[in-house]
């Protein structure tokens, strides 16, 4: 059953991709494209990224270039005509179904594994790698938490699947997309299956690439090839810091499989190891190098900047990857380590520290962004931070199970986001929206159900997971805990603001779009609404049900050891011991930030303008983003060009060019030129010529002999 | 004194007694038919080419007219090569020579003279049979490089071919006077043994002008440049041959002067053929850049050839010889599938020589693209085709008789060697085609393919031809 799980949506990548491969070569015949991918990348490097100036302010033409809109095919048609890939129907039938019967024997395996009590196992596939003592095999560990990222992997995969039929119906690479998109899924579930690191290394780059070829679907878009590339090499800084990790976790156990690490933490804990010539704590070292990988697949503070971009791919990629899935990666490799995490405490307070201040800084800036899509990934990240400050603070299942809710109802929120971009021919400036609510109901109301979800209102899935972790946070002994208690709630305030604006910005009001656009809105097809009103019931329903068995009195039974929580750690049982006003305090803030986000936007529209213009530097400040990009720019982008280029122009080009092959030509056309010109053509040349030769002969031979 | 009423030792001169008896009678029979029987006497030069090498397959070892002439296996070597060489030169000329209207009977009997005079030079053991010999050849070579005498070109290369060519057999014949008064000797064998017991600077001065006079012939640099002009000028059949034939009779020449009379004076001689191979290379890789003529073109790198054959040579010993022999050999083969090529380059209104001709020739002809991409190949000396080996043998003598330097700017001349081989195939198949060539007639293919077959099976071959040389190197020490 788990090869099926994992297997069929690799197959149904191959015959996608297949299809794509010999459709494209068909397409490519009929019309070349029209622009190269040699301009994709270059000066356009972090084009977008990069800050407009002043004017662009106040009245905010938002600073993304006119092209980075959805690109669905409904305002723009500069593929000339849309000539879908022969055979693309049969692709997007084989990849959704595989994957929803791999999505409904994961449910399956969750039930079985979950409830039913059944051991972890471990399932071996092939032998990979024995070398010394490393030996490494494609295997499958199955446990609880195993179980748990099948499910929302495969689920809210196979929903994306179904609705890019309807949302990618005017594409004409789907089959490629599809292969992508399944490939991306079985590369998941490598990853989340996986009983060793390494296998897991493979998981987590497997999605890294899926994740920059998704993300650069639209390959004649410059700003999509440059969001890809970035997305990419920021997570090569995570990446290295997590092989640093795997090695160390090799020199400290001699073994890179679960089994092993987790059985000899004991041995481990306490002793020292020489890293970057200090001796440190090997576990405190190896748990950081660890959560480094996490920050960059999960986009944590400081290597968070190629989240936002990444929405420049398709919404169902964001929905799948850059919301549900991939960026929980992070999370899961963490509580896949708990029981290493668990023994060092320098370790879990940086994770605490991270997160927070992920939450909290997101939060912030998704407060004044105008692209829709760039809100709900400023969101996106906020979460994660929430998830972190789970993980840190020790509440790993509390972490684990907002992962869980989250993937429901931000996967509902992309994919609703997905579906007004849909309707309003490609926009996503939400300032040209507004007004939709009654044009696309359905949309809307799914909409709501995952703002109340994700702002915590009672009872909905989001109110289970973040308000246990806010109060987890509170009832921790982590040192940094009273400041990640005030992050989260200062988040979850935000975070009621931005989502309700969101709302009242797109659904409400006045239409703000132009008559032409307003006449074409319409709901999206039902192949798009079926995955909506699942992801909604999700959204509901997913924390009431399954909060007993993930943070409530069904832990021990429902996780059976899957998540480790050292002698100590009470976390879940003193997190019901808080105080009163701690308890109400997310709903106070979710109620708060719905109250502002109701009179600035609904009552009185004119007051945020206000407000921005009041506290300008602030306003824009937040709206840059911090100005993160532009630091990196200057801290690390710059000089690696100025490096690059140096070495370009005056390593390569003057030195080695200069000196070795263009300028050994210039000699030899220089040799050849005067040796030609020898080539007179006089016969008394010719005999000079001779006898000069015999001459010095002879004259070698007088004196050299 | 010599006996020449004595015909017992005559067995071995058979091939030379064919060919200069077949020649006078060919001739009569061009005299008293007239100019229509060009056709009939080219046929039957080739048929006398063939006879002889019948002959020669036949004759006995040994030696003739006192030991101014062996046949020994060396000289069968060299000699079958050269009688391919001058064959395929017939061949290949009768039908240009009509288009270009020089179609006289002449033509083919002064190549079979020129033939009989290599014949006597690769067997000459004497200073004077050489020089006979090696005049034979000479002066006939004069004549047909002016056969096209209506062209003016044709006339100055024969001319300054003529010149130069005096210049130089004075310089042979001031050698060998010297060689004879410090010696004593003109037969090898004496001038070797006079040599072994020391070797006086007359005697050395003696060996260089001999060898600058040699040299002359295989147009080695400094002596080499006629090359150009004459290979330029003369027709184009007439190039072919002179880059053929003669080549091989004068490197045989060179190899059994050096090695059998020269022999106890290697280190001196040595001196002056590294310098001279060098040069060559050097020259040959150099200039052959700037060429815009592809006979020209060939001129240059048959300069460069030469220089590589003689790295062989300046090692001195069997391994040496064995390389040169292998070396011409393949060379030979080489040469004759490009001069194919390039006699094909032919279009209704007449023929043409810029390299610039062949451009985009893979689509108009591309089995001859092909072909001659591979003998460009082979001449760069790319593995696995024939240049490779004959690279590798001369490389390999002069590595196991420590002429490090040597071989090292050997090799580094022949990556520069290689460019301007490459950039001709970039042309046949990156380029925009340049008009198509006539038909092929069906003698230059035979030579080309014979040529292509040969350069790119040669592995096929490589172990008998690797032996045959090794009897014939063997047969000097």
């Amino acid at each position: 059953m788990y090869q099926a799980i994992v297997f069929l949506p690799l197959i149904g990548s191959i015959i996608a991709g297949l299809v794509a491969l010999f459709g494209s070569h068909r397409a490519a015949m009929a019309h070349a494209p029209r622009e190269g991918l040699a301009h994709g990348h270059g000066d356009h490097g972090h084009g977008h990224a990069a800050p407009v100036g002043g004017g662009a302010v106040v009245h905010g033409t938002h600073h993304e270039p006119a092209d980075s809109h959805d690109d669905h095919g409904h305002g723009r048609d500069d593929h000339g005509h849309h000539h879908a890939a022969p055979g693309s129907r049969p692709a997007e039938l084989v990849t959704t179904g595989l994957l929803l019967v791999s999505a409904v024997l994961s449910w399956v395996a969750f039930l079985t594994v979950g409830f039913g009590g059944a051991e972890t196992v471990r399932i071996p596939v092939l032998p990979w790698i024995a070398s010394g003592t490393l030996s490494v095999d494609w295997a499958f560990r199955i446990d609880t938490l195993t179980a748990m990222m099948l499910v929302v992997v495969t689920t809210v995969s196979s929903l994306v699947h179904l609705y890019s039929i309807g949302y990618m119906s005017h594409d004409e690479h789907r089959p490629r997309f599809f292969a992508y998109l399944s490939f991306f899924t079985f590369a998941m579930l490598m990853l989340v299956t996986s009983d060793n690191l390494l296998q897991m290394f493979f998981g987590w780059e497997g999605v890294g690439v899926a994740s920059y070829l998704l993300i650069g679907f639209w390959f004649q878009r410059p700003s999509a090839n440059a969001a890809a590339i970035k997305a990419f090499v920021v997570n090569r800084v995570g990446d290295f810091g997590f092989v640093l990790g795997i090695f160390a976790i090799f020199v400290m156990f001699n073994s890179i499989e679960f089994d092993t690490i987790f059985a000899n933490v004991s041995d481990v804990a306490g002793q020292k190891m020489h890293f970057l010539s200090w001796d440190v704590d090997a576990l405190t070292v190896i748990c950081l190098l660890l959560f480094v990988g996490a920050m960059g697949k999960s986009a944590q503070f400081l290597l968070h900047t190629w989240l936002p971009d990444a929405m420049e791919g398709p919404t169902p990629v964001s929905a799948l990857i850059h919301a549900a899935t991939m960026v929980t990666a992070g999370v899961f490799m963490v509580a896949r380590m708990s029981p290493l995490f668990e023994m060092s405490p320098t370790a879990l307070t940086v994770v605490t520290l991270i997160g927070a201040t992920t939450a909290f800084f997101a939060a912030t800036v998704g407060l004044v962004q105008n692209d829709i899509k760039r809100v709900i990934a400023y969101s996106t990240c906020s979460q994660l931070g929430y998830m972190f400050v789970g993980l840190g603070v020790g509440a790993y299942s509390a972490g684990v199970f907002h992962l869980f809710t989250h993937a429901f109802f931000k996967a509902l929120l992309f994919l609703g986001a997905g579906s007004v971009i849909h309707a309003v021919s490609g926009e996503q400036d939400m300032r040209k929206m507004g007004g939709l609510r009654k044009h696309i109901p359905i949309t809307y109301w799914t909409m709501a159900i995952g703002t109340l979800a994700l702002t915590g209102f009672p009872f909905t899935a989001g109110y289970f997971s973040k308000d246990a972790i806010i109060e987890s946070a509170f009832a921790s002994h982590n040192p940094v805990a009273p400041y990640a208690f005030l992050m989260t709630v200062v988040a979850a305030l935000f975070t009621s603001f931005y989502s309700w604006r969101l709302v009242f910005l797109t659904f409400h009001g006045k239409p703000r779009a132009s008559a032409e656009v307003m006449s074409h809105v319409h709901e999206s097809p039902l192949v798009m609404t079926i995955p909506l009103f699942v992801l909604a019931v999700g959204a509901v329903f997913a924390g009431m049900v399954f909060s007993g068995a993930f943070i409530g009195e069904g832990y021990d039974a429902f996780w059976r050891g899957a998540l480790f929580t050292g002698a100590e750690n009470h976390i879940l049982h003193e997190r019901h011991e808080v105080p009163f006003w701690v308890v109400w305090s997310p709903f106070v803030m979710m109620a708060l930030g719905f109250v502002v986000a109701f009179l600035f936007y609904i009552v009185s529209p004119d007051t945020p303008r206000r407000l921005a213009a009041q506290h300008e530097p602030l306003y824009r400040f937040l709206l840059n983003k911090w100005y993160f990009d532009e630091i990196y720019d200057f801290l690390f982008v710059r000089p690696a060009k100025w490096l690059g280029r140096f070495l370009w122009k005056k390593g390569d080009g003057w030195l080695i060019d200069g000196f070795g092959p263009d300028g050994i030509s210039a000699r030899v056309v220089d040799v050849t030129r005067g040796v030609v010109r020898l080539q007179t053509g006089y016969l008394y040349h010719y005999a000079f010529a001779m006898l000069i030769g015999i001459a010095v002969l002879i004259t070698w031979f007088m004196f050299a002999r | 004194m010599m006996d020449i009423t004595s015909l017992s030792g005559l067995a071995s001169f058979q091939p030379e007694l064919v060919l200069a008896i077949g020649a006078l009678a060919v001739l009569m029979i061009g005299v008293f038919v007239g100019e229509r029987s060009t056709g009939l006497v080219t046929v039957l030069s080739v048929l006398l080419i063939a006879g002889a090498g019948l002959a020669l397959y036949n004759a006995p070892d040994g030696a003739a007219f006192q030991g101014a002439f062996v046949l020994d296996a060396f000289a069968r070597f060299m000699k079958t090569v050269a009688l391919i060489a001058a064959a395929a030169a017939v061949v290949v000329s009768y039908r240009f020579a009509k288009d270009e209207k020089f179609d006289r009977f002449e033509y083919p009997v002064l190549i079979v003279l020129s033939t009989l005079g290599m014949m006597v030079m690769i067997s000459a053991t004497d200073v004077i049979s050489l020089y006979l010999g090696l005049e034979l050849q000479s002066l006939a070579a004069y004549v047909i490089a002016s056969i096209n005498r209506d062209s003016g070109r044709s006339t100055e290369a024969g001319l300054k071919y003529f010149v130069l060519g005096a210049l130089s057999s004075g310089m042979l014949l001031y050698g060998a006077s010297l060689i004879y008064g410090f010696t004593g000797h003109t037969s090898f064998d004496g001038i070797a043994a006079a040599l072994s017991s020391g070797v006086s600077v007359g005697a050395v001065f003696g060996i260089v002008f001999f060898l600058a006079g040699m040299a002359f012939k295989i147009s080695a640099v400094p002596f080499h440049m006629w090359t150009p002009d004459v290979y330029e000028g003369a027709p184009t059949p007439v190039t072919a041959f002179f880059a053929s034939a003669p080549k091989v009779a004068a490197m045989a020449m060179f190899v059994r002067a050096t090695v059998d009379a020269f022999g106890p004076a290697l280190g001196d001689w040595r001196q002056v053929v590294t310098f001279v191979a060098l040069a060559s290379m050097l020259l040959g890789a150099f200039a052959a850049i700037g060429q815009r003529n592809i006979k020209r073109l060939m001129a240059y790198s048959s300069i460069g050839h030469v220089g590589y054959a003689l790295v062989g040579l300046a090692a001195g010993d069997q391994a040496g010889v064995q390389g040169v022999a292998v070396y011409m050999a393949i060379y030979v083969a080489m040469t004759l599938g490009a001069f194919a090529v390039i006699l094909s380059m032919r279009r209704a209104d007449g023929a043409v020589e810029d390299i610039s001709e062949l451009a985009g020739l893979s689509r108009t002809h591309p089995v001859m693209a092909f072909i001659l991409a591979m003998i460009l190949f082979s001449l760069a000396g790319i593995p696995p085709l024939a240049g490779f080996f004959a690279k590798w043998y001369v490389f390999l003598a002069a590595i196991q008789a420590g002429l490090y330097p040597l071989a090292v700017i050997g090799v580094l001349t022949s990556v520069v060697g290689a460019f301007y081989y490459i950039r001709i195939i970039k042309l046949m198949y990156f380029d925009e085609p340049a008009p198509a060539f006539r038909p092929v007639p069906g003698e230059l293919r035979l030579v080309l393919g014979l040529s292509g077959a040969f350069v790119i099976l040669f592995v096929l071959v490589a172990g008998p031809l690797g032996n045959a040389a090794d009897a014939a190197a063997r047969s000097l020490f």
